[in-house]
């Protein structure tokens, strides 16, 4: 965790952390508590500027809990938590104003320049400069996904927070919005973190692999395989390690688990995750 | 036929195709005919209900003279009167109650208790309070428009998704900008719907408000044929109540196809 990955990036913009080398999120000894159910406590986290973090967890982890918090939608007063000002969230659902045409809602709470080339320019970026002007109820599931993406592309955060952004879309948008994402990130290069439960689309996108299991960040897994990333040995057991993380034991294809009797009939084994 | 088939099969009666629409004018139109008969032959006297065809010349006859035009042009002032009042009492009330929980503590008892009141019962308070020219008629009109926007814009403000409000001041809209960009519209499905209540109410407290001592209006022309047992003027200023209610509700889609271009059920058409 204390050294960063290392990833030429295109673009860079110069601020005054880039020049001393902070990283872009710091957390320190967080705690947060519902009534009597403590949720996080003792959580510490550093991403780094430009870095791909996943964070996975189980239902109820915490996983949201964090990514609202460095988002500031929660208050986290009084404790050490370090974010940039410039950040944006993708979450679940797109969550487009549906009285507000496409480009509008690119453009929300944004003030001065010219809006409407902003917008066309992010919508460009995702690949929906023609929806510019129609109603988000005209889109498709995958489409209004991406008008959130480029909602918050056109802010040029230094932070990008995605909620399961990808949770309710079919597997093939799925695997397009992966690709999309990492284009994205390549060119812009925010500090990215991602929630999912999904183990094979976080070791697909993220530099590194956190665990959230007890309140804290139980495991972490560094992803140094090659982009676009296919399912091989590496992947396998990487996915391995990380489901044993969150406590499910899944056996690679053709190798049988040590416990139990060979099943009669192959186990399906999930090639991509649907 | 059975019913069932009838359900499969709409359109069809024992192998011959009506049109849906042309089919659903034959009963009106046959009634109509058979009132018009019934008018003639003396089997429905004049004084019990004026037939169709002298309804229509007095109506020509109304209109030619002015008579019509003017009392109409009267009570049409005084619903729109009523309901410029009551529309913007009540939108007041409910921005107030609806935007702050102290605007709903101090708003919402004293209105949920009132609602509760037959507004026409009202009248006699409203004569002696406010005397029996125009003032008492505008005012049960104003009263009765208060409550259904009230209460429809009250809680559309309350269902407007707190997702929605959450991503929004997630990207810096707050204050009198999240409340003009995203509460006013999500709510306003909701302030059309009691806008249209509205409009039906303020037209069926006209119809008993002017019954007070009008010297104008359609209800003043009622009275007077009562007194006469002119029937047709009466089935006149009845066709043209249920025309202001027509033309009240027509008014209400064209502003909701307009205002709401962006809800799925107006994006088919």
């Amino acid at each position: 965790m204390s050294h960063p990955a290392v990833r030429p990036t295109s673009v860079s913009k110069p601020s005054a952390d880039a020049a001393i080398g902070l990283p872009t999120v710091e957390v320190k000894g967080f705690h947060r508590r519902f009534g009597d159910v403590v949720v996080l406590q003792d959580l510490d986290l550093r991403i780094e500027q430009g870095e791909f973090v996943a964070l996975l967890g189980r239902s109820g982890s915490g996983k949201t809990t964090l990514l609202r918090t460095l988002a500031g939608l929660d208050s986290a007063e009084g404790q050490s938590v370090r974010t940039p000002s410039a950040r944006a969230v993708v979450f679940q659902e797109p969550r487009l104003l549906p009285w507000k045409s496409v480009w509008r809602n690119v453009t929300l709470g944004l003030a001065g320049g010219d809006p409407r080339a902003r917008a066309e320019a992010a919508l460009g970026e995702v690949g929906l400069d023609h929806r510019a002007n129609v109603w988000p109820r005209t889109l498709s599931g995958g489409e209004a996904q991406r008008v959130a993406l480029a909602r918050a592309l056109v802010r040029e955060p230094r932070l990008l927070l995605l909620d399961e952004p990808f949770a309710s879309l079919d597997a093939l948008t799925r695997i397009r919005m992966h690709d999309l994402v990492l284009s994205l990130w390549r060119r812009h290069a925010p500090a990215v973190l991602i929630v999912t439960h999904d183990v094979d689309e976080a070791i697909t996108l993220a530099d590194r692999v956190l665990v959230l299991d007890g309140g804290r960040i139980a495991a972490e897994e560094r992803i140094d395989l090659p982009r676009p990333r296919e399912v091989g040995a590496g992947f396998q057991a990487i996915r391995r390690r990380l489901l044993g993380a969150l406590g499910v034991e899944h056996a690679a294809p053709g190798e049988p688990r040590a416990a139990a009797p060979p099943p009669l009939v192959p186990f399906p084994v999930r090639e991509v995750q649907a | 036929m059975t019913l069932v088939d009838a359900i499969r099969f709409p359109g069809t009666y024992s192998g011959v195709r009506w049109s849906r629409f042309g089919r659903r004018w034959v009963s009106p139109l046959l009634l109509l005919a058979l009132w018009e008969l019934g008018g003639r032959t003396g089997v429905i006297p004049a004084r019990v209900l004026a037939a169709p065809s002298a309804v229509a010349a007095t109506f020509w006859g109304m209109v030619a003279s002015g008579e019509l035009p003017s009392n109409l042009g009267v009570s049409f002032l005084r619903v729109a009167a009523g309901l410029a009042i009551g529309v913007a009492i009540g939108t007041a009330l409910a921005l107030t109650a609806g935007l702050s929980r102290l605007g709903e503590d101090a708003i919402d008892p004293p209105v949920q208790m009132l609602r509760t009141l037959p507004v026409l019962a009202l009248s006699p308070l409203f004569i002696v309070w406010f005397g029996i020219d125009e003032t008492p008629k505008i005012a049960l009109i104003a009263l009765a428009v208060t409550f259904p926007i009230y209460l429809n814009l009250f809680s559309g403000i309350r269902s407007v998704d707190p997702k929605l409000i959450e991503a929004a001041r997630s990207f810096g809209v707050r204050g009198f900008d999240l409340i003009r960009q995203v509460i006013l519209p999500g709510a306003l499905p909701s302030f059309l719907l009691g806008l249209r209540f509205a409009l039906a109410v303020a037209v069926l407290v006209l119809v008993v408000a002017e019954q007070i001592n009008a010297q104008a209006g359609l209800g003043y022309l009622i009275n007077n044929a009562r007194d006469f047992l002119r029937t047709d003027i009466i089935v006149v200023c009845l066709v043209i109540y249920a025309l202001l209610g027509l033309g009240a509700d027509g008014l209400v889609r064209a502003i909701e196809r307009r205002a709401l271009a962006w809800r799925p059920s107006f994006l088919k058409a």
